[in-house]
């Protein structure tokens, strides 16, 4: 029964987002609000109180008309792996509340075990992580509606996308129930990715060079994961955070974008 | 002071103990602690025996309610009428998701109608089969809404026995009472019987630590960064 830990191989799991596909319908972040029993606010506007594990940003080049374009970035959870897992947010959690899994890549929120220091809000560099600042409230009926693999969370504790790992867990499942050892790349793909009509999202292993998101941008483990394809960028690349969200784009602007550039700086 | 010194002066009268409370005046005449030490000792054991009974015995004696489950189920009597064993009626849907306490619609492949003489079956029969409810079980080992239970990979994936978590219940002719925590609502077969929290076989209870003890052993992950052990996201969700 027991099996030896070095022999598995660690799975990476890693988003890709075609920025150039991307319309910012948001169909990404109504999907992913449903699907993880999101809660929303009487005012959806207030972006102090409002949670959106997923969000969709608008940035523009800054010239004016007609010169102007408008690029949207969705923004999820990064599930930085900084160096060997010590991602921002991990590294300051006095709770064990938050955690990195070297065999997924995953950052993981366990929300009984949070009790609502928000360092790790502090820590972020990317703004993925949201405080419930009130007990969610849905409307009557509407708890019907919510999904029962992912637990609800209560005010006080914080909370942000998790690449809907649940879903990995019922792949899983099915993959025992079917005496498989291994799950398909079709098997575990998040919410938002499905979502999407413009197919800009990729979801997969990023150390399976079988899986799209490593042919996509084939990271270069030697340089913690940056892109060789010369058109994807991560997010503040300089920070050294060594996030799994990719973003793909042909526009040099959009590039430039994704990180803290001075403006007269190369 | 003067009382004191007045008692003393009684006692040496009396000529009871006279050596020792007259050496002791007259050595350290600051002591203040003699004759009030038994009672103090006293009052302190006597505290501590009322603390420990109400801590050991009284507290948990309220902290759990006494449940009944809707009506009394043999589990041996049938375990000897199915083929398969447990999985019988406790079974892995296609999608590889377990099915836990079975519904109506599982048995009444049997129990469409009376099958024996069971007061309990009279019970089931005419309260839920014939009104078509489901029977609302109390469910022993149900965990906090946080965990993530895949019975596949215990029993699909590492061969393990359901008794391992569930002890000898397939063989057991009564289910037992239902004990529920009154402050947090979970059955107590989770927290373990044991006041002292000793635990003697593996199912005596069902706490984060004894899933991540058993976890080190079978498997010897260390993935997740901050534990050295298994990743949270593997039993939570």
């Amino acid at each position: 029964m027991k099996e030896d830990p070095n022999h598995i191989k660690a799975r990476k799991f890693g988003m890709i987002i075609d920025l150039d596909k991307c319309t910012g319908c948001g169909a990404c972040m109504v999907a992913c609000m449903s699907e993880n029993n999101v809660p929303f606010k009487e005012d959806e506007s207030n972006k102090l109180d409002s949670i959106t594990w997923m969000r969709v940003y608008k940035v523009t080049n800054g010239k004016p008309y007609p010169d102007m374009e408008i690029c949207y970035i969705p923004r999820p959870c990064m599930h930085c792996e900084g160096s060997h897992g010590h991602s921002p947010c991990v590294s300051v959690c006095p709770a064990t509340a938050t955690d990195y899994d070297q065999a997924t890549g995953i950052v993981s929120q366990i929300y009984t075990r949070c009790f609502g220091c928000r360092y790790c809000m502090a820590a972020c560099p990317y703004h993925a992580r949201y405080f419930n600042w009130w007990d969610p409230v849905w409307p009557t009926g509407m708890e019907q509606y919510l999904s029962p693999n992912v637990s609800p969370r209560m005010r006080g504790v914080v909370e942000k996308c998790t690449f809907c790992f649940h879903r990995y867990q019922l792949a899983k499942d099915r993959a025992f129930y079917e005496g498989r050892k291994t799950i398909e790349e079709g098997d575990y793909q998040t919410a938002c990715t499905q979502a999407c009509p413009a197919g800009a999202i990729t979801f997969g292993d990023l150390n399976n060079p079988h899986h799209k998101v490593n042919q996509l941008v084939e990271p270069d483990p030697k340089h913690n994961g940056r892109p060789k394809n010369p058109n994807a960028f991560r997010l503040l690349e300089r920070l050294g955070t060594n996030p799994k969200v990719y973003y793909l784009t042909s526009r040099e602007w959009v590039k430039r974008a994704g990180d803290n550039y001075l403006k007269n700086e190369d | 002071m003067s009382t004191k010194e007045d008692k003393v002066k009684d006692v040496s009268e009396d000529g009871v103990e006279e050596s020792a409370e007259t050496t002791s005046v007259q050595t350290g005449k600051t002591d203040p602690g003699n004759g009030a030490e038994g009672p103090i000792i006293l009052f302190f054991l006597v505290g501590l025996l009322i603390s420990l009974i109400i801590g050991w015995v009284i507290f948990p004696k309220l902290l759990y309610s006494h449940k009944k489950q809707p009506f009394d189920f043999n589990h041996a009597l049938h375990m000897g009428e199915v083929d398969n064993g447990c999985e019988s009626c406790h079974f892995f849907r296609e999608d590889g998701s377990f099915s836990g306490a079975p519904g109506l619609a599982q048995c009444i492949y049997c129990h469409d109608d009376l099958q024996g003489v069971s007061p309990d079956e009279v019970v089931f029969v005419e309260n839920y089969v014939a009104t078509n409810r489901e029977v609302p079980w109390l469910i022993y080992s149900k965990q906090p809404d946080c965990v993530f239970f895949s019975h596949a990979a215990h029993i699909k994936g590492a061969h393990m026995d359901c008794t391992v978590c569930h002890g000898y219940i397939g063989e057991s002719d009564h289910l037992k009472v239902y004990e529920e925590n009154r402050i947090t609502g979970y059955s107590r077969d989770i927290w373990g019987k044991n006041i002292a929290g000793l635990k003697k076989n593996s199912w005596d209870r069902m706490k984060m630590d004894d899933c991540a003890e058993c976890h080190m052993e079978a498997t010897g992950r260390t993935s997740s960064v901050q534990t050295k052990k298994d990743g949270c996201f593997v039993c939570h969700k």
